[in-house]
């Protein structure tokens, strides 16, 4: 991060914040912008969730505790594990390591494709005992709808998170991105797994019918 | 930050052990089911919101990030999601006038 001469006396006079008033690079200021914005859209999606929940008299529980509880425990320990591994990669990236910074990227990699493996397995266990978007052996229509959506999107990033680390460790290996751009692929990742933290308890924890 | 890298990767550990600890607490919540089912949603939400916190924090980084930045995000975060609540009230409404009223 240089500093630019020209512009950090005007800014600081104005605002006393210097050329950089978050004390960040663009590019990690980029994601956070990005994060909030796609908080607000999962925010969206579980309270329309909680919201057709509340509205309805009853709701499906189809989520025995075994085997479809464990299993999503088992995914959000892969995804916690990976969000660890992330940060080893983020320390390692800015100490210069990088073979250590692309290793703990492989694990984070793997962490991820784990989780979308086991939820992929669930999806289809689901669709077998005849869940759809608008239709379920159980009554309330709305139950795959929510399901699937919230679910789905949230899988859909955790996939365009392992593109996304894909590109970021091989053009780190390569020296084509520095630790900035391993740290601000972290940020992404972390917040994949904190919107699991709500939909693991949400949709899994408040559905569990049966043992 | 570099000389004390050691010191914050145990520090990370010792989050990540957390947040297993706090998820072990929810999914054995959900094993015995001793709540109804409001009991239950207001405490996985606590325990979420801390997980939520801790990510942000530590994970994120945020709480070695400068304060104007965290002052920026959070409370509109917060503010925004809140709003988001507004339409929350009319799901009760229709619970009580709904097509499926017997």
């Amino acid at each position: 991060m240089a500093e630019r001469a020209d512009v950090a006396p005007v800014l600081s006079r104005e605002w006393d914040g210097g050329a950089y008033p978050y004390g960040v690079g663009h590019k990690k200021l980029g994601m956070w912008l990005f994060i909030l914005s796609d908080s607000l859209t999962f925010s969206a999606l579980l309270i329309g969730y909680s919201y057709v929940r509340v509205a309805a008299r009853t709701w499906p529980t189809p989520f025995r505790f075994w085997p479809s509880v464990v299993f999503a425990t088992v995914m959000t320990l892969l995804l916690l594990s990976s969000s660890l591994t992330m940060v080893r990669a983020v320390s390692a990236a800015q100490r210069g390591d990088r073979r250590a910074a692309v290793r703990n990227i492989i694990w984070t990699m793997l962490g991820g494709l784990g989780f979308i493996v086991l939820h992929l397995n669930e999806w289809f266990g689901l669709i077998h005992e005849g869940v759809r978007l608008w239709q379920n052996p159980w009554g309330v229509p709305l139950f795959g709808a929510t399901f699937f959506t919230l679910t789905g999107l949230h899988m859909t990033h955790v996939a365009s998170g392992l593109v996304y680390l894909t590109v970021v460790a091989v053009g780190f290996a390569r020296g084509r991105y520095d630790s900035e751009d391993v740290e601000v692929s972290g940020l992404y990742w972390h917040f994949v797994d904190l919107v699991w933290m709500f939909i693991f308890p949400l949709v899994y924890l408040l559905s569990v019918g049966g043992k | 930050m570099e000389a004390n890298a050691t010191n914050h990767d145990r520090l990370f550990s010792m989050v990540w052990l957390v947040l297993l600890a706090l998820t072990a607490v929810e999914v054995v919540l959900a094993y015995i089911q001793p709540l109804s089912t409001a009991g239950m949603l207001a405490i996985l939400m606590v325990l979420s919101l801390v997980k939520a916190a801790l990510i942000m924090a530590y994970f994120m980084h945020l709480r070695f990030e400068k304060k104007s930045l965290v002052l920026s995000l959070i409370p509109f975060a917060t503010i925004v999601i809140a709003l988001l609540f507004v339409f929350f009230p009319d799901g009760f409404r229709a619970l009580h006038l709904g097509v499926n009223q017997r």
